[in-house]
């Protein structure tokens, strides 16, 4: 008769990292389906080149580091990266776009700090940035949904399109006889109608909101919402970080709709629209580059939500969503050392 | 002459401004968008350099030590603006487009470093040697850093050549591809921070890959001698 003996305090859980991660890609898959329905099949195929990209990249490095290959591949890390990446470029990017992505993402943002659990920054998000900035026409022409398209790209022409040597996609789609297939996304369409003298209202009814907060974008918002609350219930994630990014965004866009209805869009807009709640699920509580006490979640949540505010309605880019999170990356271990929960028996004076 | 290839080995190597005293990083990471450029930049540094150390180590025994940072400054000032009035009437367009970077060689720590470090306190000739090399140290990391940019920025290698050499140069001008889509970070400064780490990486893995080849000293493993008492 054996007994089982362990130290306190007596819990058990069988949370490994790979469950985690798993868990992750699988709530994220509701919103890839809205995504899917909405913008066409380019962000499954995006999807297949990352995972097999980061896959190979991880397996790469871990030779190189000489370190356990299929111990790392399984903790399925590099299926999150390359997940978040895909949904977040746009669906009809030029392959090598992704390629550049996801090998910066292994190699140089997660594997040279050290790998899993040792990355400062989010993989996915530094590599959208540097996407971002290298090639700025490409990641911000969004494929219009397929509901205003005349031609609705299928399976076959998204990928003729993704692996085409053309430099632009809309050049290619000339060719191919689409039309209206690339446009910008709601939040574009707004600054750049803002920076022309309309009003936020007169942008907003233009087509590609149809009345609300932009075509597909609502409903992509809600079906990554859902699959975030997933997260929640399984308690793959915490309450605190996205709770702050949401309400930080209500107040401050609350405020500046309340202040000037005619330059600011309403919160719901900066709610549903854009990568808000990819971000505020998906993103942002990546545990490695987050805050890691509840107080110090709360106010790295509320950075993030603060900055994606101020970079839409004052910055340069469309959406903020990266920025936002690398910024808020930057002050996570300060956050962490100011903000460290009080030890039991000490005053929290002495905590400091 | 063991001395001279001492010198030589820390000016290129071991002691490389660039890549280990991280010396003068501001123009190398502001300037190295192309080959170019970066060779420009790195000769007029070099030829500061030279000169600085050649007469810091002449005035070295008559500068009183409690004024001698004024002094070298002032030496490096009057070499600097001789090398830019002489860039901009031999190179206007280089000098046009090193800009500020060009006079920032004063400021540049390298110099005053050697200055200090080296030159006031070795000879003529030896102090001249440790500028070249120096100098040289600086601009091969120069040139490689901005090869390495310009390639994957604009694809090309001595993009306006000419600007530097005169017109035959234009000739020189590598197209290596044809890039639809200019990979633009590697023309910002990001793209230079992380090329420089590369480089870094780079030389560490070959240090530490020399020293793995080297035998290592025998070390006299201690034998511990275990007693037991039995009974």
């Amino acid at each position: 008769m054996a007994f089982k003996i362990a130290s306190s305090p007596h819990i058990n859980t069988r949370s490994l990292t790979s469950g985690v991660m798993f868990r992750v890609v699988l709530c994220l898959i509701p919103g890839i389906g809205a995504q899917t329905y909405f913008f066409g099949f380019g962000t499954l195929v995006q999807l297949a080149l990352a995972i097999s990209v980061a896959l190979t990249a991880e397996a790469l490095v871990m030779v190189l580091r000489k370190r356990p290959v299929m111990s790392t591949l399984s903790d399925n890390s590099a299926l999150v990266t390359a997940s978040l990446l895909a949904i977040a470029i746009p669906p009809l990017a030029p392959w090598w776009m992704i390629v550049i992505g996801v090998l910066f993402a292994i190699v140089i943002v997660k594997h040279l700090y050290g790998g899993l659990g040792h990355n400062v920054f989010n993989p996915a998000m530094a590599a959208y940035v540097l996407l971002l900035v290298s090639f700025p026409v490409q990641m911000t022409s969004w494929v219009a949904p397929q509901s205003l398209a005349i031609n609705p790209a299928d399976l076959n022409s998204s990928l003729q399109v993704i692996f085409s040597h053309s430099a632009t996609m809309t050049s290619e789609y000339f060719q191919l006889g689409y039309d209206a297939v690339a446009m910008a996304t709601p939040l574009d369409t707004i600054k750049t109608d803002l920076s022309m003298g309309l009003t936020a209202t007169e942008s907003l009814h233009k087509a590609i909101f149809s009345g609300s907060v932009g075509v597909g974008w609502f409903w992509v918002n809600i079906c990554y919402l859902l699959g975030g609350l997933c997260l929640l219930k399984m308690k793959v994630i915490r309450w605190q970080i996205s709770t702050a990014i949401i309400v930080s965004i209500l107040i401050c866009s609350g405020f500046g709709f309340l202040i000037s209805p005619d330059t600011h869009v309403s919160p719901l807009v900066h709610i549903f629209s854009g990568g808000t709640m990819l971000a505020a699920f998906f993103i942002a509580t990546d545990p490695v580059s987050a805050a890691t006490s509840p107080r110090g979640r709360l106010i790295f949540g509320a950075m993030i939500g603060v900055l994606i505010y101020v970079i839409r309605t004052f910055g340069g880019y469309p959406d903020a969503v990266a920025f936002a999170v690398l910024l808020a990356n930057m002050c996570a271990p300060f956050i962490d050392h100011y903000i460290r929960p009080r030890t039991y028996g000490h005053r929290s004076g002495n905590a400091l | 002459m063991s001395n001279y290839s001492e010198i030589a080995k820390q000016g290129l190597w071991y002691n490389n401004p660039g890549l280990v005293q991280l010396l003068g990083l501001c123009p190398l990471l502001a300037v190295t968008a192309t080959i170019t450029n970066a060779l420009g930049l790195g000769i007029a540094t070099l030829v500061v350099l030279v000169g600085s150390n050649i007469l810091v180590s002449l005035v070295r025994n008559y500068v009183p030590k409690e004024i001698r940072i004024p002094v070298f400054v002032m030496i490096i000032a009057a070499l600097v603006t001789c090398v830019q009035l002489l860039v901009n009437a031999y190179a206007y367009g280089l000098y046009l487009s090193l800009g500020i970077f060009l006079p920032l060689i004063v400021t540049n720590c390298v110099i005053i470093g050697r200055a200090e470090a080296f030159a006031s306190r070795n000879n003529v000739l030896r102090s001249t040697f440790d500028g070249l090399m120096m100098g040289l140290g600086f601009t091969i990391v120069l040139v490689i850093l901005g090869a390495g940019r310009e390639i994957l920025g604009q694809g090309t290698l001595f993009a306006g050549a000419d600007l530097l050499l005169g017109d035959w140069a234009s000739a020189l001008t590598v197209h290596v591809w044809q890039v639809d889509t200019p990979f633009l970070i590697a023309m910002l400064p990001p793209g230079a921070f992380i090329g420089m780490g590369l480089l870094i990486a780079l030389k560490n893995i070959i240090d530490s890959s020399i020293k793995a080849r080297q035998p290592k000293p025998q070390v006299e493993s201690i034998a511990r001698a275990r007693i037991t008492k039995v009974g």
